[in-house]
């Protein structure tokens, strides 16, 4: 690691100036962000210390949703009650997530900004736009079995590499940011940005900004289910994972949530799939058709081309879980 | 006083069996157990040494061509930086397993990305690791270096290639006939320890503590790098954790620890990085592998062909030895085998568990499979048909031969199904279910092995030598051998180990190390007890002990008279080397699940019935079997090696992408233990087992997918991309 | 209790250079090897440590972070003297061959067993709610942070099995 002054933040406007410069970074959990100062891929000269500022209570909200505190760690937040009972598919994702002793540190707050696992990423002396730019992106035409198949762009094929917020994109949660203008709250699903021209942009927050807390709505009850497909029975990164929120009425979709993990720089969630699936039937022929919509711009670079098909099986294995018909 | 013993016959004297003691072979716990479960065992990097430094290495950033300047100055200035270490004698490649002189030296010419090129000394490991990534390096690379190992033209293995009657012919004629071409991908060791030393000068005189296989090898490598005397250097590893054949031969980090703390007359303490060990130390080659296979309407085999490509760096002698159980396991007059190796510069290829028959077998026994299917024939019914009367190209009796045993025990213990197989015949929810098998086999090796044994006068036992264990059970078997022998309780002798001060072994690889230093030890042991039998007034083969006393009732204690009574057994295998064909044989056994709709596969239960002559010790056998089906596991399933196309460099250097298996992809596992004693292996009538349980399993998980859903692959490992790819619609 | 960590009851100074993981803390600044580095990434979970009661990768976190914490390593759960159940029941089972990733797993394996015990749901679980039947299944989905590359998998598992049974008390 670089030598860095390390400050336990005491407050948070402390911690939104300490972080406010450049050169400065907030650590929780840590467990992704030593991971990469070690290799130094990250490499700040401040480091700001915000674990005991609180913000790690998962409360109740007036309108009979529930906050998750920032600093509240994966495993409080997998355990908790209401998240077992009312939103099931975010405990099921975190438990697919990681491993437990990575989960019991690691924060709510610091696994939406958790950074990508590309190899060309993480290897400071291999070529990446992300981490120094306009030195070309090592995955395109390298290793690149993990990476995207949506919304890629020429400067960076990467994956979000998360479990979290793609069951967060299907609740529809919001993320609450704090810093020196303010507070402010961003859906999870506006929370991650696509690569573009600026991959090193991965999602909205700015300099000084702080996650606090993400507002989960009031629970909308449905199957809900996270599917994840891995190379390992546990412990591995998502080849593609379906986050699903699933309702039937009179033999109908009367609900369908669907956010996908492994497929793109961020969780993605596309309303056309709800919306071609709402009203209908389940059948096969309408789970391929959801399958199309979604895969529509789907891009493979080789190593990857397999996830295509891939996510339109699991797809269609989890649509047919749900409603019962494993045709 | 030294007792020699040079094996030219097989000794099937069952001499252990005779003993009194009653404690060989029984599943004793570890002796070393008790200090591994608290943390108290230390391993190389924790010996707490005064005033030591610490190294971090710096690795090329280029496949192939010239460092040309290395500015020391930028980071010299660095806050705790000590030294920078670019001395020519620095190694840049591992010594391979047996070399016994230093591996490739001179840091200055580049043949691989990540090849080690200096070493940074700090006084804390933060401020050295800093400054190894600011270390300001200069290269002139030379370009177009191959890294594809089939865009070269491969060089034959001559002494590989067997040519015996005509295969083509044999193929044509055949009434059933395969051929097919496999491929595995690389794999790495990814012993949880990582690559370590610490040395320490004294005058002239040097202390390495490091995580080392083979430490009377490893001394001659390290001796020969540094360009001293072999007397001059000590080499301690009691503790190593793992190695599979990456610690076989110095590493690195050996004599960069050496040299550096030479230069600046402080120890020093280089511990790689995990990604370092990865890109540094070793990998498995990739293969290509053609299987023909041509059998008559019995499924009896008349042509048996196996040919293969692996690659290595120029200057390797090592090439995965692929065909090593190919050559004898099947029957087949008619023999076409060949190996052949491309040169390439990606890192070194060397040996990692089972060389050779990790991915030669997996191959050999998938093929075998699409032959049981087209002969019609149960797939056990195959191999049974199949078993050679002799080696059925040196014309050499086998020493001991346990296949029919374990093809049939085994399939008994599983629950094998003998019916007509059919694929997709059993599906649950959105699993398909089936089950495979594969035959297993793993040369037998054995080396010359020293180790001194110490009757104390008060009636306990020392053991000393250089062997090492990696987690093999050394240290208890070591002991068993001698309480059986001596007549104590194992928990009477102490075992010495990893230290190069005392008779040396093989050490730990190729399986050999029971075997070998179990004989050197039994050759001591015997020694001794002829001195007390004639102490005692009878012969040696008459001569009881048990429970520390000797059968005419006298107590140890009392005839060694105050004394102790020492002796170095020294055995050599002689012509038995030469006059059978030695083999640990098995059978592999799974039951997998595989989703339809992912492709993933889980494995839910698996056997294995292995017979390796004498048992040594029943529990730590077993564990090195269980240890062999989960690498089957990781080989059929979930490993591989990934390089970038362009630069060659390994690109999963980690264990979060490098995926070895994780507990929950392996279920229970079954072992059968096969007895067997087969005098022509070792005077202890043992053979090895520490490889044996991963050479073919791979393919009885391969072949169990093919039963559950019909997608036939022939490339490990069966990620859920392939399997999908292969899956009938 | 400021700028002190407690180590398996014993306080000590949080180091000055605030790189410094948990982990070297441990291993060299206080002497107590029995946590091991295997990955420095938290990818193996050799390094497993038990603080304020959780397991965690100490390899991935600051000394500096856990000033007035309470750590407990391998040399806290047992001693050769007095070797703990689940220490017992490695022994036995031989779930464990090199040694090497040996104090992870049984640091991992103690908390796992509170975990169990407060029936919190894991990814093989069939329910997220209500008691956790304890299996073979639960088990290594919930050791899977802890790589053991000699492959005792089966033994550690067995060993824990019997633990979470009331062995070897």
């Amino acid at each position: 690691m670089r030598p860095f002054q390390y400050t336990r933040a005491p407050s948070l406007t402390e911690a939104s100036n300490l972080t406010a410069g450049e050169d400065a970074l907030a650590i929780a959990g840590g467990t992704n962000l030593l991971d990469l100062m070690k290799l130094q891929v990250e490499t700040p000269g401040q480091l700001a210390d915000i674990n005991r500022l609180g913000f790690a209570d998962i409360e109740a909200t007036d309108d009979g949703g529930l906050r998750l505190g920032a600093l509240a760690t994966n495993t409080d937040t997998a355990v908790h009650p209401r998240v077992r009972s009312d939103y099931p598919v975010l405990s099921r994702a975190i438990l697919a997530g990681a491993t437990q002793q990575l989960r019991n540190k690691a924060t709510n707050g610091g696994n939406l900004c958790q950074r990508t696992r590309c190899f060309y990423f993480t290897n400071i002396d291999q070529p990446c736009n992300k981490r120094e730019p306009g030195s070309g992106c090592g995955a395109i035409d390298g290793i690149a079995k993990l990476h995207a198949i949506l919304g890629t762009s020429n400067q960076c094929i990467a994956t979000y590499p998360g479990d979290m917020a793609v069951a967060l994109s299907a609740l529809g949660a919001a993320v609450e940011i704090s810093g020196e203008k303010g507070e402010r709250s961003v859906p999870v699903r506006d929370f991650h940005l696509l690569p573009g021209d600026t991959p090193w942009i991965e999602n909205v927050l700015e300099a000084g900004e702080i996650i606090t807390g993400i507002v989960l709505p009031a629970p909308v009850g449905g199957t809900q289910i996270y599917r994840k497909v891995r190379e390992r029975s546990s412990y591995a990164f998502a080849l593609v994972s379906v986050a699903a929120i699933i309702e039937l009425a009179d033999g109908k979709f009367s609900r369908a949530d669907l956010a996908f993990g492994g497929l793109a720089h961020k969780p993605w969630f596309d309303p056309r799939i709800g919306e071609c699936l709402l009203g209908q039937p389940p059948s096969a022929a309408l789970f391929e058709k959801a399958a199309d919509i979604l895969l529509e711009d789907a891009r493979g670079y080789g190593e990857n081309d397999f996830k295509i098909p891939l996510t339109r099986r699991t797809l269609h294995a989890v649509l047919a879980q749900v409603t019962g018909d494993a045709a | 006083m030294t007792v020699h013993f040079k094996q030219d016959e097989p000794d099937n004297s069952n001499r252990l069996d005779r003993m009194k003691q009653g404690v060989l072979g029984k599943p004793l716990p570890r002796i070393e157990g008790l200090a591994k479960v608290t943390g108290t065992a230390p391993y190389a990097a924790e010996y707490p040494i005064e005033n030591c430094t610490e190294g971090v290495l710096v690795t090329a950033t280029i496949t192939r061509g010239e460092v040309t300047s290395i500015d020391h100055e930028s980071v010299l200035t660095m806050p705790g930086v000590i030294a920078v270490v670019d001395n020519e004698k620095l190694c840049t490649r591992a010594a391979q397993g047996t070399a016994n002189e230093a591996p490739m030296q001179g840091p200055k010419q580049v043949c691989y990305w990540g090849q080690p090129i200096a070493l940074v000394v700090a006084e804390t490991f933060e401020q050295a690791r800093d400054a190894a990534k600011h270390l300001k390096v200069d290269y002139r690379e030379e370009e177009g270096a191959p890294i594809d190992p089939g865009a070269v033209e491969p060089e034959e293995q001559e002494d590989e290639t067997v040519h015996q009657g005509d295969l083509a012919h044999a193929m044509a004629d055949a009434a059933h006939s395969v051929d097919v071409t496999y491929t595995t991908r690389g794999h790495a060791s990814a012993a949880m320890e990582p690559h370590a030393a610490i040395a320490q000068w004294d005058g002239d005189k040097l202390t390495v503590y490091a995580a080392l296989q083979m430490l009377n090898y490893n001394i001659t490598e390290l001796a020969d790098a540094l360009d001293m005397e072999e007397e001059n250097i000590r080499l301690i590893s009691r503790f190593v954790g793992g190695g599979f054949g990456s610690k076989l031969g110095i590493s690195e980090e050996v004599v960069a620890a050496a040299l550096a703390a030479k230069q600046i007359g402080r120890p020093v303490r280089v511990v790689q990085s995990r990604q370092q060990v990865f890109q540094t130390v070793m990998r498995r080659s990739e293969t290509t592998q053609r299987l023909r296979l041509a059998a008559d309407e019995n499924g009896k085999l008349t042509g048996f062909g196996h040919e293969a490509l692996v690659s290595n760096l120029p200057g390797e002698d090592f090439a995965e030895p692929v065909l090593q159980s190919s050559h004898f396991l099947y029957d087949g007059e008619n023999r076409e085998l060949m190996l052949k190796v491309a040169r390439i510069h990606r890192m070194t290829a060397g040996s990692v568990r089972a060389p050779g028959e990790a991915v030669g077998m997996p191959a050999l026994e998938g093929a075998m499979d699409v032959l049981a299917e087209k002969a019609g024939l149960d797939p056990v019914e195959l191999r049974l048909r199949n078993i050679p009367e002799k080696d059925p190209e040196e014309d050499l009796p086998f020493s001991s031969h346990k296949l029919a045993e374990c093809l049939k025990q085994g399939a008994e213990a599983f629950g094998w199904d003998k019916g007509p197989r059919k694929p997709r015949q059993r599906r649950e929810g959105e699993w398909w279910i089936g089950t495979g098998m594969a035959s297993a086999a793993r040369v037998h090796n054995i080396a010359e092995a020293k180790a001194r044994v110490t009757l104390k006068a008060d009636g306990t036992a020392l053991v000393e030598t250089d062997m090492t264990d990696i987690g093999t059970g050394t240290y208890t078997i070591l002991a068993q051998i001698v309480g059986e022998m001596l007549g104590l309780d194992p928990e009477r002798v102490l075992v010495e180990l990893g230290d190069t001060r005392h008779p040396r072994g093989p050490g730990s690889g190729g399986s050999w190390g029971a075997a070998s230093i179990g004989s050197a030890v039994y050759v001591a042991c015997k020694a001794i007890r002829e001195e007390l039998a004639a102490k005692t007034g009878t012969s040696e083969e008459e001569l009881e002990l048990r429970e520390g006393e000797a059968g005419t009732g006298e107590a140890l204690t009392d005839l060694l008279e105050g004394e102790d009574l020492a002796r170095e057994g020294h055995y050599e295998p002689g012509d038995i080397e030469d006059d059978y064909t030695a083999s640990g044989f098995g059978a592999f056994f799974a039951e997998v699940r595989v989703n339809h709709y992912t492709g993933e596969t889980r494995v839910d239960r698996m056997l294995g019935a292995f017979g390796f002559g004498r048992v040594l010790n029943a529990k730590t056998a077993r564990s090195q079997c269980i240890g062999g089906i989960t690498w089957s596991i990781g080989v059929a399933l979930t490993e591989a090696l990934e390089f970038d196309p362009r630069d060659g460099h390994l690109v999963n250097c980690d264990l979060a992408e490098y995926h070895v298996p994780v507990h929950r992809d392996v279920p229970d596992l079954e072992v059968v233990l096969v007895e067997e004693r087969d005098g022509a292996a070792s005077p202890i009538q043992a053979k090895g087992i520490g490889e044996l349980g991963m050479c073919g399993g791979a393919a009885a998980i391969a072949n169990a997918i093919y039963n559950a859903c019909g997608a036939r692959i022939y490339d490990y490992p069966m990620t859920p991309d392939r399997v999908l790819e292969a899956m009938p619609e | 209790m400021a700028d002190t960590i407690t180590v398996n009851g014993t306080a000590h100074p949080v180091p000055e250079d605030p790189r410094v993981s948990l982990l070297d803390f441990l291993r060299h600044h206080i002497g107590l090897t029995g946590t091991k580095k295997g990955c420095d990434h938290g990818q193996c979970g050799a390094c497993t440590v038990i603080v304020n009661g959780i397991r965690i990768n100490s390899c991935l976190t600051l000394a500096a972070m856990h000033d007035g914490d309470s750590v407990t390593t391998i040399e806290g759960i047992g001693t050769p003297d007095d070797p703990s159940a689940l220490q017992r029941a490695f022994l036995e089972h031989d779930g464990f061959q090199c040694g090497y990733c040996t104090p992870g797993q049984i640091c991992s394996a103690t908390a796992m067993l509170e975990e169990l015990a407060a029936d919190w749901p894991s990814d093989a679980s069939e329910s997220l709610e209500g008691r956790i039947a304890i299996s073979g299944e639960e088990i290594r989905e919930r050791m899977s942070g802890n790589l053991c590359r000699c492959g005792a998998y089966a033994n550690i598992v067995a060993a824990i099995e019997e633990v979470a049974a009331g062995g070897r008390s």
